[in-house]
């Protein structure tokens, strides 16, 4: 993976910002316990959104019960990938916000694209500063707008780029499960529908993903708040003709 | 009654001969106007009450809230100069969210009570600060149960099975001892409270009052937040009720 420096010194050692921290100090250079792909997407009644529950150590599969996926506040819910450390660290962030949202007893509460916001300035702050919280942010949410119940799904990454979509992928599902959810999303699916949808990424992903393991766990936000389901595994097929008897063919010893 | 302090009372950092610091017992003279607070530590939790004067008729129901979040488990009650309250709500949510920050769990209430209570008692240490003019009744659920603490403008904190400040303190007070606490779940204790409120409530003086009414109990999930409005509904009823039967005598 290109998270290593490139060995032959090309760029001066990384960022070294003297201002801050003084001379000679480094900041985040790369991840050492990584969450891999999220997924997610708008159907009828909010957003469902799903990953596997396995944190990598470069490429170990270190952690396998990990839940990359939590609610925030009671309308949104944020899934990431990369950097786990960096990840908690935004909960943490997080964490406060909505409890000095809900201290102000108002009668509003902080939707998903408010949070969203949030979450984009401090990513592209923290880059700014060379400083980056290593992570592919995904936000989704319900919350009554102007329009009545609006759905919203969006994603941020750790140099601040964001937008929103109704379907997201992060990692690896950038290449592998966007062109299926391209394809086969529609407005207005049911739960059942999404979660097959889904599903079928995720398998795409277990298969070709080395750092992807078979442990999901799937979250549906709605009107009436978040769910997050508990880890399941998906069947796989292995069955195929050029896997059996494997050394038929081979010449020798090896 | 009052003792004029001549001389002693000029500023915080001066004694009288007789030992009082008379700036901080004047602070106190701003709480005993204000209207009354009430606070109760019920078998399952802690109701925070306060009858809210309203000074005129273009204030909008529902605004200048007395009872304040400082955490999730944890209200504020303040009786006294509003604004001067707000600093101690601000101060308190710090120290809370700060505590949380470092050392990864909620507040304990004994320790919030001693922080607002230093930060209280700071400011009758030097004379370029005025002491706060406002006594607050701090009420939270932790790890060894619902507690009820209330700091008076010295930076005096006593932990209370019932408190009250303000104009009906005393009236209020006579009538929490009668209670019997350790009995009363929150549900009830939210009905006493309403009773204690529009009981001591000086019709003939202050015309209209608005009663605020907040709890954290085990019916809450632990979590401080203004009663339900149908219960808050129910107690007034039932107060009002009170009231007419103590008149009809």
């Amino acid at each position: 993976m290109a998270w290593q420096q490139p060995m032959d010194g090309s760029h001066a050692s990384g960022s070294k910002v003297a201002a801050a921290d003084g001379p000679g100090t480094q900041r985040t250079q790369y991840p050492y316990v990584t969450g891999t792909s999220v997924i997610a997407l708008k159907y009828k009644d909010g957003v469902i959104m799903a990953c596997d529950t396995g944190a990598s150590y470069g490429s170990t599969l270190r952690y396998k019960s990990v839940e990359r996926i939590k609610a925030v506040g009671k309308h949104s819910l944020i899934g990431a990938s990369g950097e786990f450390s960096d990840f908690q660290e935004i909960l943490r962030y997080l964490d406060e916000l909505t409890l000095s949202d809900h201290m102000w007893d108002d009668g509003n509460s902080l939707g998903p694209k408010e949070v969203h916001s949030y979450l984009t300035r401090v990513m592209y702050n923290r880059r700014n500063k060379f400083d980056p919280l290593w992570n592919s942010l995904v936000l989704g949410g319900v919350k009554k707008g102007p329009k009545g119940e609006e759905k919203y799904l969006g994603m941020v990454n750790m140099i601040g780029t964001h937008f929103e979509e109704n379907h997201i992928a992060t990692g690896f599902g950038n290449h592998l499960a966007i062109p299926i959810l391209r394809a086969e999303w529609c407005e207005d699916m049911t739960f059942e529908e999404a979660v097959k949808l889904v599903e079928k990424c995720l398998l795409v992903l277990l298969y070709r993903d080395r750092s992807s393991i078979n442990k999901f766990q799937i979250a549906k936000i709605t009107t009436e708040g978040a769910t997050i389901y508990p880890p399941y595994s998906l069947k796989t097929h292995w069955g195929f003709a050029a896997f059996e008897n494997p050394s038929k063919g081979a010449v020798g010893s090896w | 009654m009052s003792s004029i302090g001549t001389g002693y009372d000029l500023s915080v950092t001066t004694f009288s001969p007789d030992g009082r610091v008379f700036q901080v017992e004047y602070a106190g003279k701003a709480v005993d106007n204000s209207g009354t607070v009430v606070g109760i530590k019920c078998k399952d939790g802690i109701v925070l009450g306060v009858e809210k004067l309203v000074t005129s008729k273009m204030i909008l129901k529902g605004s200048n809230r007395r009872v304040h979040s400082v955490h999730r488990n944890t209200g504020l009650a303040v009786a006294g100069l509003a604004a001067d309250g707000r600093q101690i709500v601000a101060r308190a949510k710090s120290e809370a969210a700060n505590y949380e920050k470092v050392y990864g769990e909620p507040m304990p209430v004994k320790e919030l009570a001693d922080r607002v209570a230093s930060y209280v008692h700071l400011c009758t240490l030097y004379w370029w600060l005025r002491p706060f003019g406002c006594g607050v009744i701090l009420g939270g659920y932790d790890r060894d149960g619902p507690q009820l603490y209330m700091i008076e403008p010295s930076g005096l904190s006593y932990k209370y099975f019932g408190a009250a400040l303000g104009k009906g303190r005393q009236a209020a007070k006579t009538e929490i001892e009668k209670l019997k606490l350790s009995e009363l779940t929150c549900r009830e204790g939210i009905v006493e409270v309403a009773k204690i409120i529009y009981g001591v409530h000086d019709e003939a003086k202050d015309k209209a009052f608005e009663l605020e009414l907040s709890w954290v109990c085990d019916e809450s999930n632990r979590q401080h937040e203004k009663v339900p409005d149908d219960l808050v509904e129910q107690a007034k009823a039932a107060a009002q009720a009170a009231l007419e039967e103590m008149d009809a005598d």
